[in-house]
């Protein structure tokens, strides 16, 4: 099996297999003996690793169990400090739309920003929705169509209106070059930004929100107080540790990879629009180097997964499951472009050249099977 | 073969998957999403195509080994299944919308995408056996006519039957599937058979049809036109049904009266004594047939039929019958006055256990002439 969804998450490196071989008997960080001494020690260690690699302090990272829980305590905990819209735009991840969902269900205004055919928010729209916002989001780089937005030119708008910001950069990081100070992490800048460590060969259930230190927010976990106050719960050690290490090499090794992977989705691309009825959707100046998104006209989405699932492709449509069945994709729905089918193929650093060879001489033989199998 | 196998979640198609692997296929299995509105959890027996469902099918697969997904086919049965269902009812007849999802969706919308997909039959743990012969396949009733499910069945055509594959067929009995389930460790053994109507999953038909067909109250009348009293809506009554009339003026004789007609124009529906709902000949232009259609009904008439046997509903006995045709239409005559036979629902005609194959009937012959 050719592994190509490395969006929805990617095989742990060896580094952090080691990591996990080796790890010592731990004690909890906030015990004051001298044994939970060197696990909080393990723990610091961990988060100045993070904060080096995302060009941010210690202070401001906020460990969590994963991107999702970074964006719930970015946006809930913003909004239970400041009254007023949350300013959202279309296509974002579900992890943003359902908690904002859930915010309007409890009587908060929610502004939506429309997204161009190639998934790039409006930022006219997006500077007009702001006044007397609570609180603005934006995904960096789009989970389905790899599109990379501006978010600083997003942050700088909401910095000129005094909206606190936040950037899901999950998809982002080991991507595009991810630094808290260029984004201004403060509240005159992003105010939040969040990631998670298994994009990036990590272990699933850890994620970082990076939270400005006058980030107006509360906690929506209570307990203990650990982090700042804003995340209570025993501090997992070993994840922190394992996270770090996966993040630091991420990072470290960003430009190689990503004109590595650039020229491999590429040639995806031009394997997949060559079959009459398949366009590239990502921007051709804004596409992140892992992400190679394909919409396909008269065919079922699952048939073309299921068709190159059969053939030794693991590939993905991008959108989220419910008891498996591929829900239509808003992403696409918001681009006007609902009536194609979606297919994303995404790399990592475990995709080599031989991968992505087969993957475009199965492409288009794998289309026709599945447009013959489709209603 | 390559073998799609459709798993419910239920007992019967995990271990018809699990005999499809045995037998050395290669297999993949296919739960079907036909709810977009699906619930999580189910309740009780009732319902199905709930996540809990689709999780039970996949743990099945998973202790089998093989490939499983969800597809979903939730749209189509929307339009074929369900909007045929109020439809039907609309017009004052009585569907079954099992043997529409048979016809439209299992083995017509997913039998035609594994077929695109390069597989060489669908299975599924339906109680009914395919029979190869010379001149094609053959359909027959299931080795348990207690759980013999050929009657929904009786709507595949030749090349449909082609692609079947019953693993139960020979099944004894369903408490042996059962203890087969059991045997295999599968989570789903003892897991309730599902009942009723997978898409109405509290089992309140006549609610479901007012809240979608709207209301539409009207008489409960005699055959001469008395009124007897009157109902919120007409849709969801049965001919041959008995209760729930709620008739406020007894029958002259004290005798219970029974629902012999709904008609939808007027929204009347007809009551009267028992002896009123047997019919002696049925007709319907829909027709079918499982296998090559049978010689016999070649230059048969109405004096020199073929000798069947015909089942009018999916748990009623098979009658002695002899059928033709008329033009397009099938018209079958029973030998005794038969009871119940309510329009919308398949004739399925047999030749011992045989299906031949079945029209929707849409009308019938009453024995005696209503009185005037």
């Amino acid at each position: 099996m050719r592994y190509l969804d490395h969006a929805a998450t990617t095989p742990l490196r060896p580094s952090v297999l080691a990591a996990m071989a080796d790890a010592p008997a731990l004690a909890n960080p906030a015990s004051t003996h001298r044994a939970g001494q060197r696990a909080a020690a393990l723990l610091e260690e961990a988060r100045e690793r993070i904060a080096d690699a995302l060009d941010a302090h210690p202070t401001e990272v906020v460990l969590t169990s994963g991107g999702t829980e970074s964006t719930n305590l970015a946006l809930q905990g913003i909004a239970r400090v400041r009254p007023g819209a949350l300013v959202v735009p279309d296509g974002e991840h579900h992890a943003t739309l359902d908690t904002a969902e859930a915010l309007a269900a409890a009587g908060r205004e929610v502004r939506w920003v429309p997204i161009s055919s190639t998934a790039v928010v409006d930022a006219d729209a997006f500077a007009a929705a702001l006044d007397g916002a609570a609180l603005a989001t934006a995904l960096w780089v789009s989970n389905e169509i790899g599109t990379v937005q501006d978010v600083a030119g997003l942050a700088a708008s909401a910095r000129s209106a005094g909206v606190p910001m936040h950037v899901d950069a999950v998809q982002a990081l080991g991507h595009v070059p991810v630094s808290a100070r260029s984004l201004g992490l403060s509240s005159s800048g992003a105010t939040t930004i969040g990631l998670s460590a298994h994009k990036v060969g990590g272990p699933v259930g850890v994620g970082v929100l990076l939270v400005a230190r006058d980030a107006p927010i509360a906690p929506i976990v209570h307990g203990g107080g650990q982090q700042r106050g804003l995340r209570s719960g025993t501090q997992d050690v070993l994840g922190a540790h394992l996270a770090s290490i996966a993040i630091a090499e991420a990072v470290a090794e960003l430009e190689a990879e990503s004109s590595r992977l650039a020229g491999m989705r590429d040639r995806v691309l031009a394997a997949g629009v060559a079959v009459p009825g398949v366009v590239a959707t990502a921007p051709a100046d804004a596409r992140a180097p892992h992400i190679a998104h394909l919409a396909l006209a008269d065919v079922d989405a699952e048939t073309v997964v299921f068709a190159l699932d059969r053939l030794g492709f693991a590939v993905s449509n991008g959108s989220a499951c419910t008891a498996g069945v591929q829900e239509p994709s808003h992403v696409l729905r918001a681009m006007g472009l609902g009536h194609l089918a979606p297919l994303r193929v995404s790399l990592g650093r475990s995709t080599t050249s031989d991968d992505v060879d087969a993957l475009c001489a199965a492409l288009p033989a794998a289309i026709a099977t599945a447009r013959a199998a489709s209603a | 073969m390559q073998v799609l196998a459709a798993m419910s979640g239920g007992v019967d198609s995990a271990v018809a998957a699990a005999r499809a692997v045995e037998a050395g296929h290669d297999v993949v299995g296919v739960h079907l999403a036909l709810n977009r509105n699906a619930g999580t959890l189910r309740t009780g027996s009732r319902g199905c195509c709930t996540v809990e469902d689709a999780m039970d099918a996949r743990r099945v697969a998973d202790r089998l080994g093989i490939p499983f997904y969800v597809w979903d086919f939730s749209e189509r049965f929307q339009e074929e299944v369900v909007d045929d269902f109020l439809g039907e009812y609309a017009a004052g007849r009585t569907p079954n919308p099992c043997l529409r999802c048979n016809e439209r969706i299992k083995f017509a919308a997913l039998l035609d995408r594994a077929i695109g997909l390069g597989f060489d039959r669908v299975a599924t743990g339906h109680y009914a056996r395919v029979v190869d012969t010379a001149s094609g396949p053959e359909l027959h009733r299931a080795a348990d006519w207690a759980k013999d499910q050929s009657y929904v069945l009786g709507v595949l055509t030749t090349d449909q039957l082609a692609h079947c594959m019953f693993p139960l067929a020979d099944t004894p009995s369903k408490a042996e599937v059962r203890a087969e389930a059991e045997r295999r460790g599968f989570t789903v053994a003892s897991k309730p058979d599902s009942h009723d109507i997978c898409f109405i999953p509290d089992g309140d038909t006549r609610g479901f049809l007012a809240e979608r067909l709207g209301d539409a109250p009207g008489a409960i009348v005699e055959r001469d036109g008395t009124v007897v009293g009157e109902h919120a809506g007409a849709h969801g009554f049965t001919v041959g049904q008995r209760r729930g009339l709620h008739l406020g003026v007894p029958s002259p004789d004290g005798r219970p009266r029974f629902v012999l007609e709904v008609k939808p124009a007027t929204r009347e529906v007809v009551v009267g004594p028992r002896e009123a709902l047997a019919v002696v000949e049925l007709g319907g232009r829909r027709v079918s047939w499982a296998g090559e259609r049978h010689p016999g009904l070649d230059g048969a008439t109405s004096d020199a039929g073929l000798a069947v046997e015909v089942q009018i509903r999916a748990h009623a006995d098979p009658v002695p019958a002899t059928a033709f045709l008329v033009d397009d239409e099938l018209v079958v005559r029973v030998d005794a006055p038969l009871s119940g036979v309510a329009t919308g629902q398949s004739a399925v005609l047999y030749l011992g256990t045989r299906v031949l194959g079945q029209c929707t009937i849409d009308r019938t012959v009453a024995a005696e002439p209503a009185p005037v």
